[in-house]
């Protein structure tokens, strides 16, 4: 859930499309040819111009700014304790060299690289991990980073290389989060500025590839190389400063500009592509960057505190009408994977679930006959007077929601079933989302950890879906006490299955985020949130 | 003519009252939680006594009628209070956008005043009956146009199709061209519009055939005598052609990626930075009550019956010969 206005670019692609077939000069392909350059050498030097959607808003790397867009440009600049592999989704060590986590997941201890510079010249020590997280923990909800502190007791600087995070209750989920980016470890120099100050960037420094060179509110933010760098994560197979002289990441609203830039040749790589772009570019042989996000699926979570839905039968009933591929085939494109679990598969310790959802009307229909649910005379069912009638709360945020959500509005009708659509933007669905006026609510949440199921379906967190269920809830403060990531991985594979086997949750399809490149332009990846990864890697052709 | 002045000021903080009332009332009763919104969607582990502390900082504890106070005394100060989601000054964060706004909002105004009166003139100049009701049909199609279709087209056609200039950003004289264009049709449509009804009548006055009886050309009917008079009403809409300029800008810079007063309103609206805003709004109306009190000021440079200051009688009495 980025706050970009998702809504009004569906209206624009369709404008778009519009527009192109009105204009009589055709949208040139400037890239002919085969998508080159995959495995030539990188080429050393070179200004890469990416275009972003939003404005970051905000630098300060743990602050809240614009979600991933600020995150694309400040991983840039800090790096974490620990990386987490995008291929294996294993944690690795980066900032620190190796780590270790008690059994009950309270107490984790890193111990630092030695070699590691702030781009002030300060080393690295185990009092800037420190400073930096009891910082995040002073900023309270200003920071993004604040929820994964829960339960902080407090960090302990052991020696000049080593310290140790401890919390009052388990948290097996903090190793993971020390890889995101608002955990990044930021220098005394940044900490010595009061924390509103920071959101220009001016005053961050980290230990990133690169450093800011300057920023422009709504325009664009240039990032130049960190001469020196050089600790990478070994994963990367990387050992020295990044190739690029400097990126700028320019601000684009409207992502059929983004779009016509890049094709155009005026930016080397976009981020943010719509679905409705995705079969423009690859025809015209710009290369895709994609990857699953992880986190919860795209789906329809069930508010089981409303009369109808409450029974499961219900429920399941709706499992078996709505038909995921359909939808994806339809409102998305093959990008996009039909969703398997409440987990998506780029989630570590993601299990599949999909034989409780097989796409089966006959079924569904019985199930719901069986349980009294007769159809009227207007093809909507019925039980003691009352309609089969439910509404879904959701966010016009993202173009497809629209598309997916009328389809499902069919294919549920097709069993008896009628769906009133309510969406709006954010504010008024978390204000539904706090009064409990929905049935359904169609949401994700992207996030590299299997602990996001806890923070969705705990009845001790926000509960929005009012569950109120002790096996499950056994599960999911299970695995934020499991240290060891292999026994945490099986009661997270146990908590997929009790929310399957219960319908909590119908996944339908796991988002995704698309960037596309200049087919010269090589090492752009996405990292294991599925966010940019740092820049160190990519590198433009030599000539145009 | 002081005391004239002073009555408009007076008005002038009125309406500028009146603008913050109802910008606070709607905007605080709009759903949702701000203190939530600075904390963002996704954050679902935030503790209620973290929210609490939270609109303590910001104020949102206190109750609405203090809010209210406050702000409107933080306001006489020139303090328009902070953005949410940055912490940093409303003031500096409309200021800094201004130029670039104004940049393209001057240019746009020129071309639609070029565009817009030329066509006027054109059309009610041209003997030719069919260029004529051709001309006169243009405008309402140019306030049809969605804007925001429009600004697609040129950056399809003169960016992706021509590269004659950029797609994106502000920077050199050619990337206000095209956001310039699209800011001017609406405009330079209103204007034409208005321009050519009023001419049409102002040419069928009985003056006019006393200029053409004294052997006026067609040229110095329409530019010395006509003009003058047919630009009045077109004048009293100023008002709302700096309206349209200014939400224009939404749209043109959206499009064309520039930054500017437009941007930052749809960011802020996306983001419910309410105190922001609320800025706008009251800078949108400190700049509808200048331009109004400007034009006020202009008519009697232009119609000499006007006379300001002076109410109606007075100056009847003053035109009596003693």
């Amino acid at each position: 859930m980025s706050s970009t206005n998702w809504g009004r670019t569906a209206l624009l692609g369709t404008a778009f499309a519009l527009t192109v077939a009105l204009s009589a000069c055709s949208a040139s392909t400037t890239a002919s040819g085969p998508a080159a350059g995959t495995d030539a050498d990188p080429v050393v030097g070179g200004d890469l111009t990416f275009a972003i959607a939003n404005d970051p808003i905000s630098l300060n790397p743990s602050g809240t700014g614009a979600g991933n867009d600020t995150w694309y440009v400040t991983r840039q600049l800090v790096d974490s304790l620990l990386y987490q592999n995008p291929d294996t989704n294993e944690l690795e060590p980066w900032l620190a060299k190796s780590w270790e986590a008690n059994a009950d997941a309270t107490v984790f201890t890193f111990v630092l690289r030695d070699d590691v510079t702030f781009s002030d010249g300060t080393p690295l020590t185990a009092g800037d991990v420190k400073a930096t997280f009891d910082d995040i923990i002073a900023a309270g909800p200003k920071s993004q980073a604040v929820s994964s502190f829960v339960g902080y007791k407090g960090t302990t600087v052991i020696d000049e290389h080593t310290v140790e995070v401890s919390f009052n209750t388990p948290n097996a989920a903090f190793p993971n989060s020390t890889s995101s980016v608002p955990l990044g470890i930021v220098g005394a120099a940044t900490l010595a500025v009061p924390y509103d100050d920071r959101a220009t960037g001016d005053a961050v420094v980290g230990t990133g590839p690169f450093v800011l060179g300057s920023y422009t509110k709504d325009v664009e933010t240039v990032l130049e190389r960190r001469d020196g760098y050089a600790w990478s994560p070994a994963s990367r197979e990387l050992d020295g400063e990044a190739y690029l002289d400097s990126v700028t990441f320019q601000v684009v609203p409207e992502p059929a500009v983004r779009t016509g830039s890049l094709t155009s040749g005026q930016v080397d790589v976009i981020g943010g592509v719509q679905p409705v772009d995705v079969d423009t570019l690859t025809a015209s042989s710009f290369p895709l960057v994609s990857r699953g996000n992880p986190g919860v699926s795209f789906g329809e979570y069930f508010n089981v505190s409303r009369p109808i839905v409450s029974d499961i039968v219900v429920r399941e009933a709706i499992a078996h009408a709505t038909n995921a591929a359909e939808i994806r085939d339809t409102a998305l494109n093959d990008e996009f994977n039909v969703g398997t679990s409440i987990l998506a598969a780029t989630t570590p310790g993601w299990a599949d679930e999909s034989g409780y959802f097989e796409f089966d009307p006959k079924e569904s229909a019985k199930l719901l006959d069986g349980a009294g649910w007769k159809l009227g005379d207007d093809g909507i069912r019925e039980k003691d007077g009352t309609k089969l009638s439910l509404v879904v709360n959701w966010i016009t945020n993202f173009g497809p929601n629209q598309t997916s959500l009328e389809l499902l509005q069919q294919q549920l009708k097709d069993v008896g079933i009628e769906l009133t659509l309510q969406g709006g933007d954010v504010p008024s669905f978390l204000e539904r989302q706090t009064s409990g006026d929905f049935d359904i609510s169609w949401q994700n949440l992207s996030r590299a950890d299997g602990d996001v199921l806890r923070t969705t379906f705990s009845s001790a967190a926000t509960n929005t879906l009012r569950i109120d269920d002790p096996t499950l809830e056994a599960l999911l403060q299970e695995q934020l006490a499991t240290g060891d990531q292999a026994a945490r991985a099986t009661v997270l594979a146990d908590a997929q299955e009790r929310i399957a086997s219960q319908y909590y949750q119908i996944p339908v399809h796991e988002l995704t985020s698309i960037l596309a490149t200049q087919p010269t332009v090589t090492g752009v990846t996405l990292g294991a949130d599925s966010r940019l990864d740092q820049l160190t890697g990519a590198s433009l052709a030599a000539a145009e | 003519m002081t005391r004239y002045i002073t009555r408009r000021l007076a008005q002038a903080i009125g309406v500028l009252w009146a603008a913050y009332t109802v910008s606070f009332l709607v905007l605080y009763a709009l759903p949702g939680d701000p203190a939530k919104l600075i904390a963002g969607p996704d954050a679902t582990d935030i503790t209620p006594a973290q929210l609490d502390a939270l609109r303590a900082e910001f104020g949102l504890d206190k109750p609405l009628i203090v809010q209210y106070v406050d702000r409107l005394l933080g306001l006489m100060r020139g303090d328009l209070g902070q953005s949410l989601p940055t912490g940093r000054p409303v003031s500096d964060l409309i200021g800094e956008a201004l130029p670039s706004t104004i940049q393209i909002a001057a240019l746009g105004l020129l071309l639609a005043i070029i565009f817009g009166a030329g066509l006027a003139i054109l059309a009610t100049f041209s003997r030719n009956q069919a260029l004529s009701r051709l001309l006169f049909s243009l405008p309402p199609l140019g306030v049809a146009i969605p804007g925001f279709w429009f600004a697609l087209l040129l950056i399809q056609w003169f960016s992706f199709g021509i590269p004659l200039f950029p797609a994106v950003g502000n920077v050199g004289f050619a990337s206000t061209v095209l956001p310039a264009i699209t800011l001017a049709l609406p405009t330079g449509a209103t204007i034409a519009q208005l321009l050519s009804k009023s001419l049409t009548n102002t040419l069928r006055e009985p003056y006019i055939d006393t200029v053409r009886a004294k052997g006026a050309g067609p040229a110095r009917v329409h530019f010395r005598h006509a003009l003058r008079n047919a630009a009045l009403p077109a004048l009293t809409v100023t008002g709302l052609i700096v309206g349209q300029l200014l939400s224009g800008t939404v749209v043109a810079e959206t499009v064309f990626s520039r930054p500017g007063l437009g941007r930052v309103t749809a960011t802020a609206v996306a983001q419910q930075d309410i105190p922001l805003v609320q800025g706008i709004v009251l800078f949108a109306a400190g700049v509808f009550v200048v331009t109004n009190l400007l034009v006020d000021l202009i008519y009697p440079l232009l119609d000499p019956r006007i006379v300001i200051g002076r109410p109606r009688v007075a100056r009847v009495q003053a035109g009596v010969p003693a």
